[in-house]
């Protein structure tokens, strides 16, 4: 039980190396990933993989995740293709325009270094 | 020749129709600006406005520009303050006619030209250009529009910035305009001050890049900012952004003095990403930018610098956004209170769903989420959430379908829950909920050439 503690406190949680903001493109979310600090930027590129944010959005998306890189703004836009229930006025979702994707990301917790 | 300005101060006034009303009027009076820009017409705010001209032929814009420009144009005469908006919806001509009643009735008259920029819209026009074989396929799906030709209510070509240059060069005040980018209102201003060359294409990206920053309003001046989100100054008198550039295509985002919100790095990035594709590839009618070359630096309080902005040339093809009749949705709620909220809130979604199922209604889709548990974040919420302890929980039902009857149906099967379903459950004040139609957005391609820009500039 304890080294399970120890275990979990060495996660990170993209909340507190990053912030976010999301938005819609039809039945597609983007979401933009801003690290807080500089320095917080190549442990994003490295970790928060298009194949680790699918599993992240996991029965939320019925399409393809796409990842792109801006070193100059720290940050990485991801696409979640087939997020909004069709999207715009076709969805039935509360959030129809992918807004609250962005914290949704952030609950993301990153593999503790082996 | 007239000495060229060395800088132009562009400020957004709008970020969407039914933004905030007091943000014009504060950003005329709260000090020195040149243009106003103001973006009006989301997706599918078009068709509404179609819609609207169709029962009426005077219809068919923004209405509320009326009101405003009531209480803005005498300062903004005054001041020698241009605005620039594309209030004029699927009716640039109608809105710019009461416009100039207004300014009229305000004794501007001899004081105030409207350009009026029209062309944009291809409804009248559909049958001509899929004959002659532009199939207008949906940019998403990749289908012809042939497929839903006869459901179609509203097309418009994006048009960029120069239709908006030539009114201003025209010697407009206020440029009213169809189907304009957004981006384009806050570019061609820039365009018109330092005579920008339309091969400038790192100038024009330049401006695009400051059109993005601007265009959603607060969005970028502390706005849904999450980053020291409650750290953020008199959101309650929050400053809208404006943009000082410079002829080299440099920038500078800020807000008036003494306004609440902040304009820092982090949020201006928020805005910066926000409905971004592929960032190195910003496409518009005007150019492509690369959102991958920007430089920013804050500058001082609430004054954040843009620059190194590059761009690419345009491609030969405008987006065009149609809006087709899709079919009819309805959501009702409930709300179910503690102990054991959740529970009845999905005992009683089973309930519901085993009714429609008796009646034999057919939906394109059922959904319910449960507010207060997994509305916003799905799985994700619940996964972590102490969900048997929810003080209370909003059952929330959507269903859709191209059968009006069975959404009608739909909206009948809510209210009697409240009698024979689960108990502890309130939250129906609101009625019925209504059937929705459904318009739905089918965006596609068309090469420039099959699109004419019409300008025209008149004197009040």
């Amino acid at each position: 039980m304890r080294k399970k503690a120890t275990r979990r406190a060495r996660r990170v949680r993209l909340l507190d190396i990053a912030h976010a903001r999301s938005g819609d493109k039809g039945d597609t979310a983007n979401v933009g990933l801003i690290a807080l600090k500089p320095e917080y930027y190549p442990i994003l590129v490295k970790h928060v993989t298009a194949a680790r944010v699918a599993r992240h959005f996991k029965g939320m998306i019925s399409g393809p995740v796409e990842r792109f890189e801006l070193p100059n703004l720290h940050a990485l836009n991801f696409l979640l293709h087939g997020a909004l229930d069709g999207g715009g006025t076709i969805s039935l979702k509360t959030d129809a325009q992918g807004k609250v994707f962005s914290t949704a990301l952030l609950r993301l917790e990153l593999e503790p270094p082996k | 020749m007239k000495p060229q300005p060395a800088s132009v101060r562009i400020a957004a006034g709008q970020g969407f129709w039914g933004d905030w009303l007091e943000a014009p009027y504060r950003q005329v009076t709260g000090g020195p600006i040149d243009y106003l820009m103001m973006d009006y017409l989301a997706e599918v705010t078009m068709s509404i406005l179609q819609k609207q001209k169709s029962r009426d032929p005077s219809l068919g814009y923004a209405k509320d520009f009326i009101p405003l420009m009531e209480r803005i144009l005498p300062i903004a005469a005054q001041r020698g303050i241009k605005i620039t908006a594309n209030a004029g919806g699927v009716n640039p001509p109608a809105c710019a006619q009461a416009v100039a009643e207004t300014a009229r009735r305000l004794r501007l008259g001899g004081k105030v030209r409207i350009g009026v920029v029209t062309g944009d819209d291809l409804l009248g026009r559909l049958d001509g250009l899929l004959a002659r074989g532009h199939e207008l396929r949906n940019l998403d799906t990749g289908r012809p529009l042939s497929e839903v030709r006869d459901r179609v209510v509203s097309a418009n070509a994006y048009l960029g910035a120069w239709p908006v240059v030539e009114a201003l060069r025209g010697g407009a005040d206020i440029v009213v305009t169809g189907r304009v980018t957004d981006t384009g209102l806050t570019l061609a201003p820039m365009i018109h001050t330092f005579g920008w060359r339309p091969d400038a294409w790192d100038l024009l990206a330049a401006g695009t890049v400051a059109g993005h920053t601007i265009e959603c309003g607060a969005q970028c001046s502390g706005g849904n900012c999450l980053v020291d989100w409650d750290g953020i100054p008199d959101l309650a008198n929050v400053g809208y952004p404006i943009v000082e550039a410079a002829a080299d295509g440099t920038f500078e985002i800020t807000k008036h003095p003494g306004t609440g919100g902040r304009i820092s790095v982090a949020g201006v990035k928020e805005q910066l990403v926000y409905e971004m594709g592929n960032p190195a590839e910003y496409i518009t009618p005007d150019g492509i930018a690369d959102f991958t070359t920007i430089q920013l630096e804050q500058r001082g309080k609430d004054r954040v610098r843009v620059s190194g902005v590059r761009g690419r040339p345009a491609t030969d093809k405008l987006k065009v956004s149609i809006g087709y009749f899709y079919g009819y949705k309805a959501v009702g709620t409930l709300v179910y209170a503690w102990p054991d909220a959740y529970r009845k809130a999905q005992a009683a979604d089973r309930i519901l769903r085993q009714r429609l199922a008796n009646l034999g209604l057919k939906f394109e889709a059922v959904l319910t989420e449960f507010v207060g548990a997994d509305a916003t974040h799905g799985p994700l919420a619940r996964a972590g959430a102490p969900l048997d302890q929810l003080p209370e929980v909003q059952l929330r039902i959507g269903v859709r379908s191209p059968d009006k009857a069975a959404v009608e149906r739909f909206t009948r099967e809510i209210a009697p829950l409240i009698l024979n379903g689960p108990p502890s459950v309130t939250g129906f004040a609101g009625g019925r909920p209504k059937p929705e139609e459904i318009v739905a957005y089918w965006p596609a391609l068309i090469y420039k050439r099959m699109v004419e820009p019409c300008v025209e500039v008149v004197q009040v």
